[in-house]
């Protein structure tokens, strides 16, 4: 019974590690709270049960050990989701693995029927999560190509393939007891659930990642869990749990944020632009820019860094095309370039703005911002309004007022950042093609638009040293801002990357 | 029987529990929420390391081997990686 305490203890100082998960400083605290709580559980275990091959033991831990650490400390902030990626396979690997061992030993009694039942459903979760997770971190590392590979009749080969791992599942369980033909068809089995983990995760493109790799997160929590019932061990079972919850809140997060069902993301339907009149709102609203340009500055950035100069209130929007762009650390200091001529200076942070949850903070924090000045969605979006300038770098579908205005496109429904609301609006894309959805976005062609088109890093780049020049420029030309301004391109110079999110 | 249904509560439990904190991270920290949770599903390091509590096969002993390697690169990886995240967020005074 005192066994059932101390796993009662450890899970306690789990969750407290976990509830400490609110402030970036308390969170560091409650990461190593949870560390302690997991050596605990192993120092539980090996006391309680005991370890033969010590040497053996000892090395392959060890090697384990510094392999991870070893690439942890060297992944910047760009590859973490690649990284998290090939952390689940690596999770699913060892459910596998462990699963397979209880279930084909022959030295032990063999396993009750529920224990069987549980490390079979270990095995297939384990095995897909590892070959879904590679998938995904070949996708995020740009490895693989990041749109969605389909096959032909994708759905039933999903649905065969699952119903062939029942059937493997059954016969093995009924059928085979020990031996050759029960590591062959578990074998089988596993063969099985690799595939599936495969057609599964090749369908996904590159924007949806974060709804898979929040799903690969529950899945890997899962295996882990149904390999604690296996082998009747209670910690694992509530490790297991945990993250399973955390890894569904995650995936539940990411589809809201993207206006889409679980069922629509996994089951390939991605968003196409419906046939028809798109946006009513866009054909209609254009103004004629011609009519104030003509007195105003030729040269775009100019004209941004002259809004900036007159804004008392910055709002700005970083998608991941800024990540693509490595402009996170101009973006950064243009932010506090501002904030130092008295400007208010906040980040909009849009939930899927990266390729997983939580990434774009990372990438900021990566580049030194006072996490402070971070916003997030639903306490922002009410503060356009009083803002003067929006400043979206890198991201389009996050800020298409078609999302509200238009009621038949792909992103119809889905929350943006009313950047549209803002009295200026400065745009530093690579380009103005759509975004992910492929719904164009309207707020290029609002006459309050300034589109500052190339490599946001450049472009960025740019603003500040104009903002620069006149800091340190005599007498300021205290120009008051000029509200509508004309929509000005500049050409494109290569599309290697599609910045818009 | 009471086993299973043990198991089925802590399951449940333990679910619950971890939706009712985790529902309450801020969007900041949710890249390293998933990496600390993937750290924590490592916990199969405990059945690795069971594995080895009896006497093992060869094709045993290389298979909890490597289910050992992956575990322990989750977990101190997992660890390591959250932490470094972590100790980047920096906020300046508000009296600036």
């Amino acid at each position: 019974m005192s066994g059932l305490w101390i796993d009662l203890g450890i899970i306690l100082i789990l969750v407290a590690g976990i509830a400490q998960f609110r402030t970036p400083r308390a969170a560091r605290r409650g990461n190593l709270t949870a560390a302690a709580a997991l050596l605990c559980a192993v120092i539980a275990v090996l006391v309680r049960h005991g370890v033969l091959d010590v040497p053996l033991v000892a090395v392959v831990a060890v090697l384990g050990s510094c392999f991870g650490g070893w690439v942890a400390t060297r992944v910047n902030m760009i590859q973490i989701p690649a990284m998290v990626a090939f952390q689940h396979g690596a999770g699913g690997v060892a459910a596998l693995l462990v699963s397979f061992v209880e279930l084909t030993r022959d030295s032990v009694e063999p396993l009750a029927r529920t224990a069987q039942i549980a490390a079979l459903l270990g095995l297939v979760i384990g095995a897909a999560t590892f070959s879904g997770s590679l998938i995904a971190s070949g996708k995020l590392a740009n490895r693989l190509q990041q749109t969605p590979t389909n096959l032909p009749r994708h759905n039933q080969l999903l649905v065969a393939n699952l119903a062939v791992l029942i059937v493997l599942g059954v016969w093995a369980g009924v059928t085979a007891s020990a031996g050759l033909v029960l590591v062959t068809s578990l074998a089988l089995i596993i063969a099985g659930a690799v595939v599936l983990g495969v057609i599964f995760a090749i369908r996904i493109g590159g924007a949806d990642m974060p709804v898979l790799i929040s799903f690969l997160n529950a899945t890997a929590g899962l295996a882990a869990a149904f390999c604690g019932i296996a082998i009747g061990n209670r910690l694992l079972i509530a490790c297991g749990a945990t993250v399973a919850a955390s890894g569904s809140i995650l995936t539940h997060v990411m589809c809201r944020a993207m206006n889409r069902g679980l069922t629509g993301v996994f089951a390939g339907l991605r968003p196409h632009i419906a046939a028809g009149p798109l946006l009513p709102a866009a054909a209609a609203t254009p103004k004629e820019p011609s009519e104030l340009s003509a007195a105003k500055p030729a040269d775009p950035c100019i004209r941004a860094a002259q809004l900036l100069r007159a804004a008392q209130r910055v709002i700005i929007i970083p998608g991941y095309g800024m990540a693509l762009a490595e402009a996170s650390e101009e973006v950064v200091r243009l932010g506090e370039q501002l904030t130092a001529l008295n400007k208010e200076v906040l980040f909009a942070i849009h939930p899927v703005a990266g390729r997983m949850p939580g990434h774009m903070h990372v990438l900021l924090a990566e580049a030194e911002v006072d996490y402070g000045k971070l916003r997030e969605l639903k306490d922002v979006n009410g503060q356009f309004v009083q803002t003067d300038v929006a400043l979206v770098v890198g991201a389009c579908d996050v800020v298409n007022p078609a999302a509200i205005e238009a009621s038949n496109t792909p992103i119809s429904g889905m929350p943006i950042l009313r950047a549209d609301e803002a009295r200026h609006v400065v745009v530093c894309n690579l380009d103005e093609r759509p975004g992910y959805s492929g719904v164009p976005n309207p707020l290029y062609r609002n006459s309050k638009t300034i589109l500052l088109l190339g490599d946001a890093q450049a472009t960025v780049g740019r603003l500040r040293q104009q903002l620069e020049g006149h800091t340190h420029g005599a007498a300021a030309t205290s120009e008051t801002a000029s509200p509508p301004l004309a929509r000005e391109l500049v050409e494109n110079p290569s599309g290697q990357y599609n910045a818009a999110e | 029987m009471f086993d299973v249904l043990l198991m089925v509560v802590i399951f449940v439990a333990a679910f619950g529990i971890g939706y009712a904190l985790i529902i309450r991270v801020p969007q900041m920290l949710h890249t390293p929420l998933m990496s600390m949770t993937n750290a924590i599903s490592a916990v199969t390091i405990l059945g690795a390391l069971l594995l080895f509590s009896v006497p093992t096969t060869r094709a045993e002993k290389v298979l909890g081997g490597v289910a050992i390697v992956t575990a322990m690169f989750n977990v101190v990886g997992g660890f390591v990686i959250t932490d470094r995240m972590l100790g980047m967020f920096k906020k300046k005074d508000a009296a600036v």
